[in-house]
């Protein structure tokens, strides 16, 4: 920017400030990350999402308690197969330029999804059979088998209409500066690395349920100075706050603390099939891994790491959800077998790398499995990677054991296929079972509960037998805000839903 | 002279082709690939096909760099992957934050450092001489991490004297600006200040040994005239050619204190791109803050070349 | 950093390397009250990082769970970290990884730097040129920049860390000897041991090295600091010491999630860097005074 125009942009922020009337209500938000292009089909950072939620509506909205309703849309039904979902969307209501919500802006929204070149959004949809508008406010999408988690779908990033004059006039990079969509809060200034300021849109159709009248989102990296910034007040609420910061923030009388258990899990997975570094003990036999297993004490690492906070579990799905397998205790700890399971397997001391992220909390994590593990005869030396070169090395299998999470998803499809399925694309085990991808198949075109809960059950179960991935536990999302805060829901994905949320 | 500075700006050509074709290298030892690194959790290979693609990244790195450095030549210094913005835009908007970042930290230093030198040298091998160097090698042994955060502990949490973090525009508020870069200023500064002391306390012994300090001794002026009239004067000559360098440095060195402070520069702005592998934006802010070390370093040669006409040769 | 301009402040005749000489140059170190304390504790922090397994109380490694965290008390004076591992026993053993990333990332630059500035301020020419573009190029390119490429292509270890920072470090070597070369170059005992008909090589090491140490030590007792806290910036971004072993700059990355509940988990390395920093530059300076000759 020029001088002048640096001037002149001034002038206008400081008309912009006048404008807001005085006790104007202001969230300032702290965030962990600056999120990348708010372009619905392009974002793929956590944080986007949670800007993406604040500036845009989707046809159907997750509740706080993992309830996915209606949003945009007003209704929906299933056809008796469950191969057509049919939307009746929320009539009158009109994008910022005017353009009617109607069937053919979902259309071109879903079309956009599917084919925008680089879309992330692709890889979540399965092979549609196409999307009718079958009048002006309904459009059925066809699908060419049942896929349970579409609801799911439509009420994440791929969910948010677009209006698509204004999206084809705004260009291809055009979309992330200014969202065309539908929302209780429209972007003004973005600064990268610096700041995202929302205001509250005009004529918003829920407007009862708008409180505030701007929002800042501060991308603050490092947790302590987030809290810093919480408690000298530069910041209304906080995101992504440690476990041990967390216990100590809820002692604090000024401040208020939420958390809700998240959907992914932390797991350390191996490499059971790409390459030489598969070919060794604790690639090759089941013992050796079962044995790692036992020698972990999950509740040790909850306690140390996170003071408890956090959930231990074997399992892909967290408790809380349907599709949690009752029956598959957690094993506990028990170095005496895990030492007589690597005699069995001829290695009684199997020595390997584990590849393992930077951040304190996985190193913390990372020594004290080496320490566990080495109490069983295990010798494991440590590898601190930044994420994007191992995650090259993962889907080079140039690596022993990755620890590595998953952010999760409510559908337990989300969270197992395409990190176990052998062709899926975060299979970074390298893990092929047959019995497993038919599995999936099945649970995927399985609707009824009852019987797709038995097949994630028995999914759960054989991963537990063979192991590609040890599951140790699912975090918590932690939160941490100002008295002054209101109405803020805690969620299990983790997102900060700023509807309804007042300051006073 | 107009002929040493006419060579000398030469000579910035090869140096500046050879600072891209590093900044291009370094990028590509970085193991992984940028295309994993933006293609998102699901790591759909059609969305790593056409990263690589649109980004050419499929491409040898001799095409590459042909077609990144045509692109620069014609005020092209290509798009950010990962916010899909014109590198140019960015450096623009982040420049006159480093740099102001950048002036303040460079008084801060010299109002340490330069101080702490003279004492040094003049009550030299004395307990002024311990204490000047603790003074000044404190900021040099404190990381920068640390002492951000145990001031914004103090200054924000404790007294709540000074926002935490953030930048305030001096367009927007003069003294909000000047609240979010105290710190931040003070920890860089702090850390340059060791650098500019130490070589303070060398060229200031130089010239108490001078010819025309003993000269000034003789004609019986007082001490405190001969020090910081005669050989402070001299001595500062070296400091503030190192001043223009460390300078140039700081430019694109402040990264982790950025980063703590979240002042919108380039350190964050790098370190981000680094570890995301958005090439585009590693390379254009060193290459522009390379262009400036060079310049600064040929400012400081050609005005020591002016007092000292040997070095010209 | 660095100038060849600095350079030119601090030059004179040049002391003959011989037996007598470097004794007289020992009591002259020795004699100053400042660089005999620097000589003493970096001897001191020296015995320590050798001795660590003697010295310290505890295991660095094997912590205690059940009690994370702790702050300093009669059995950890020095407190415990977050997996309950004494810290004095951290530091001890921390030394020697701090100390080896400070002192052999010096020496690379040194060994690296020196030669190179040598040559090119000597022979000059076209070889002056290339080399002094590149060092241009090498210092224009941020520092950390520059280590955090080299170390990740290196891989993450703290010997791959050493090398990377001593790399990043050398072209201010090479700057700073090719500016004392080329001032000492024409100074009248140069000329004269050239007209004697000295071979070159002879003459760059006897009689133009010792001009460039002032300044170089200067520089090398900075540097011991910077690789450092350069160590601690790349144990930050998982590039240095690798856990479990510690490393000074590694014990105050992890201490800095918790900065407000276990203060002391930052004090002690925090404290123990500006020991040896403050002892390599008073020693540094206790050299650079007692091979400047005039005085």
């Amino acid at each position: 920017m020029t001088l002048a125009g640096r001037f002149r942009f001034s002038a206008a922020l400081i008309l912009l400030l006048a404008a807001v009337p005085a006790g104007a209500q202001t969230l300032k938000i702290g965030i962990s990350v600056d999120p990348d292009v708010l372009d619905p089909v392009l974002d793929r950072t956590f944080v986007g999402g949670t800007v993406l939620r604040a500036m845009c509506d989707r046809l159907f909205e997750t509740k706080a308690d993992n309830e996915i309703v209606p949003d945009l849309a007003s209704a929906y039904s299933w056809s008796e197969d469950h191969k057509q979902l049919t939307i009746s969307l929320r009539p009158g209501l009109s994008f910022p330029d005017g353009e009617p919500l109607d069937a053919a802006a979902v259309k071109f929204t879903i079309d956009r999804d599917i084919n925008f070149p680089g879309s992330i959004r692709k890889s979540e949809f399965p092979p549609l059979a196409g999307v009718e508008a079958i009048d002006a406010h309904t459009v059925r999408i066809e699908l060419n088998a049942p896929f349970p988690p579409l609801l799911e779908v439509l009420a994440s990033r791929s969910g948010i209409a677009l209006a698509p004059k204004a999206t084809e006039a705004l260009g291809p990079n055009g979309v992330g500066n200014h969202p065309p969509c539908i929302g209780p809060f429209k972007l003004v200034e973005r600064v990268a690395q610096d700041r995202i300021v929302l205001e509250r849109s005009e004529n918003y159709w829920a407007a009862n349920r708008v409180k505030l009248d701007r929002i800042v989102y501060q991308p603050l990296p490092d947790g302590t100075v987030r809290i810093a910034n919480l408690r000298s007040g530069d910041l209304d609420l906080i995101e992504q706050v440690q476990p041990t910061d967390f216990i100590e923030l809820e002692k604090d009388p000024k401040l208020a603390t939420a958390s809700a258990p998240a959907l992914g899990y932390q797991g350390l997975t191996i490499n059971v099939g790409k390459g030489p570094r598969a070919q060794t003990p604790l690639g090759q036999d089941v013992r050796v891994r079962k044995a790692l297993e036992l020698s972990i004490d999950r509740d040790a690492i909850n306690e140390v790491i996170a003071g408890g906070l956090y959930i231990p579990d074997n399992q892909f799905q967290p408790p809380q959800s349907p599709f949690h397998a009752a029956d598959l205790p957690i094993p506990k700890r028990d170095v005496a077998a895990a030492k007589k399971l690597l005699a069995e397997a001829g290695a009684p001391h199997p020595s390997f790398t584990m590849m393992t992220g930077t951040s304190p909390l996985n190193v913390q994590l990372a020594q004290m499995i080496q320490a566990m593990a080495g109490e069983a005869g295990f010798d494991i030396k440590l590898q601190q990677t930044d994420f994007t070169t191992s995650l090259d090395a993962a889907h080079r299998g140039d690596f022993d054991a990755f620890q590595i999470g998953w952010s999760g998803f409510i559908d337990p499809d989300g969270n197992s296929l395409t990190s176990l399925r052998s062709d899926g694309t975060n299979n970074f085990a390298h893990y092929s079972n047959p019995e497993i991808d038919a599995l999936f198949d099945q649970g995927r075109s399985t609707v009824e509960l009852e019987p797709r809960k038995a097949i994630y059950a028995k999914i759960s179960t054989i991963l537990e037998r063979d192991l590609p991935i040890i599951y140790l536990y699912h975090p918590r999302w932690l939160w941490a805000f100002s008295k002054s805060v209101h109405g803020f829901q805690p969620a299990s994905d983790g997102t900060i839903r700023v509807k309804d949320m007042s300051k006073s | 002279m107009r002929r040493f500075i006419l060579h000398r700006l030469a000579l910035l050509v090869p140096t500046l082709i050879l600072v891209s074709m590093l900044v291009f290298g370094l990028q590509q030892l970085l193991p992984g690939d940028p295309a994993l690194a933006l293609a998102g959790e699901q790591q759909d290979p059609d969305v790593i096909a056409f990263i690589r693609h649109r980004y050419h990244l499929d491409e040898p790195l001799p095409v590459r760099y042909l077609l990144w450095i045509g692109g620069v030549l014609h005020g092209d210094l290509g798009e950010s992957i990962r916010i899909q913005r014109p590198v140019l835009e960015l450096v623009e908007e982040k420049f006159p934050v480093t740099a102001e970042l950048t002036v303040f930290a460079m008084l801060i230093a010299l109002g340490i450092g330069i101080p702490a030198g003279v004492v040094a040298a003049v009550k030299r091998g004395t307990g002024w001489d311990v204490a000047a160097n603790a003074v000044a090698l404190w900021g040099l042994s404190t990381p920068n991490f640390w002492l951000g955060i145990l001031l914004i502990l103090f200054f924000s949490v404790d007294l709540g004297w000074l926002p935490a973090s953030g930048f305030v525009s001096p367009w927007e508020s003069l003294r909000g600006n000047l609240a979010t870069l105290i710190m931040p200023a003070f920890v860089l500064g702090n850390a340059i200040a060791a650098v500019i002391m130490r070589h303070t306390r060398s060229a200031m012994l130089q010239a108490l040994r001078s010819d025309y300090v003993r000269t000034a001794r003789a004609k019986g002026l007082s001490e405190r005239r001969v020090i910081l009239r005669h050989a402070l004067r001299n001595a500062l000559q070296p400091v503030i050619t190192l001043g223009a360098l460390e300078f140039g440095g700081l430019l694109s060195g402040a990264v982790l204190t950025e980063q703590i402070f979240t002042i919108p520069g380039f350190g964050k702005l790098v370190v981000d791109a680094v570890f995301n592998r958005d090439y585009a934006v590693v390379q254009g802010v060193v290459l522009v803050t390379s262009t400036f070390y060079v310049l600064l370093n040929l400012l400081a040669d050609v005005l020591y070349a002016v007092v000292n006409p040997r070095l010209r040769s | 950093m660095s100038a060849d301009t600095l350079a030119q402040a601090c030059v004179k005749a040049p002391p003959n390397p011989t037996w007598i000489e470097f004794k007289r140059f020992v009591r002259r170190v020795t004699r100053r009250k400042t660089a005999l304390f620097g000589l003493v504790i970096v001897l001191l922090f020296i015995a320590v990082a050798a001795f660590a397994p003697l010295l310290a109380p505890f295991d660095p490694i094997q912590g205690n769970w059940s009690a994370i965290r702790k702050a300093p008390s009669a059995a950890h004076w020095l407190g415990t970290d977050e997996l309950g591992r004494d810290m004095l026993s951290r530091i001890i053993w921390g030394a020697r990884a701090s100390l080896l990333a400070g002192v052999v990332s010096v020496m690379i630059a040194l060994v690296l730097g020196v030669p190179a500035g040598l040559m090119a301020g000597y022979a000059g020419g076209w070889v002056e040129g290339a080399v002094m573009r590149f060092v241009d190029a090498m210092l224009a390119i941020p520092f950390l920049i520059l280590a955090i490429a080299m170390a990740t292509f290196l891989g993450p270890s703290l010997a791959n860390a050493m090398v990377a920072i001593g790399f990043a470090a050398m072209p201010a070597y090479i700057r700073l000897t090719r500016g004392q070369v080329i001032s000492a170059k024409h100074e009248d005992y140069v000329e004269a041991a050239r007209a004697l008909g000295n071979p070159p090589l002879r003459i760059a090491v006897r009689h133009i090295l010792p001009n460039v140490m002032p300044p170089i030590l200067v520089q090398a007792s900075l540097t011991i600091a910077g690789a450092i806290i350069a160590e601690a910036a790349l144990s930050f971004l998982g590039l240095g010491q690798q856990p479990p072993q510690p490393s000074w700059g590694s014990m105050l990355n992890s201490a800095r999630s918790f900065l407000s509940q276990a203060p002391w988990m930052a004090l002690s390395p925090g404290a123990a860097i500006f020991f040896v920093v403050l002892a390599f530059n008073m020693l540094g300076d206790g050299l650079r005074d007692a091979l400047d000759p005039k005085d």
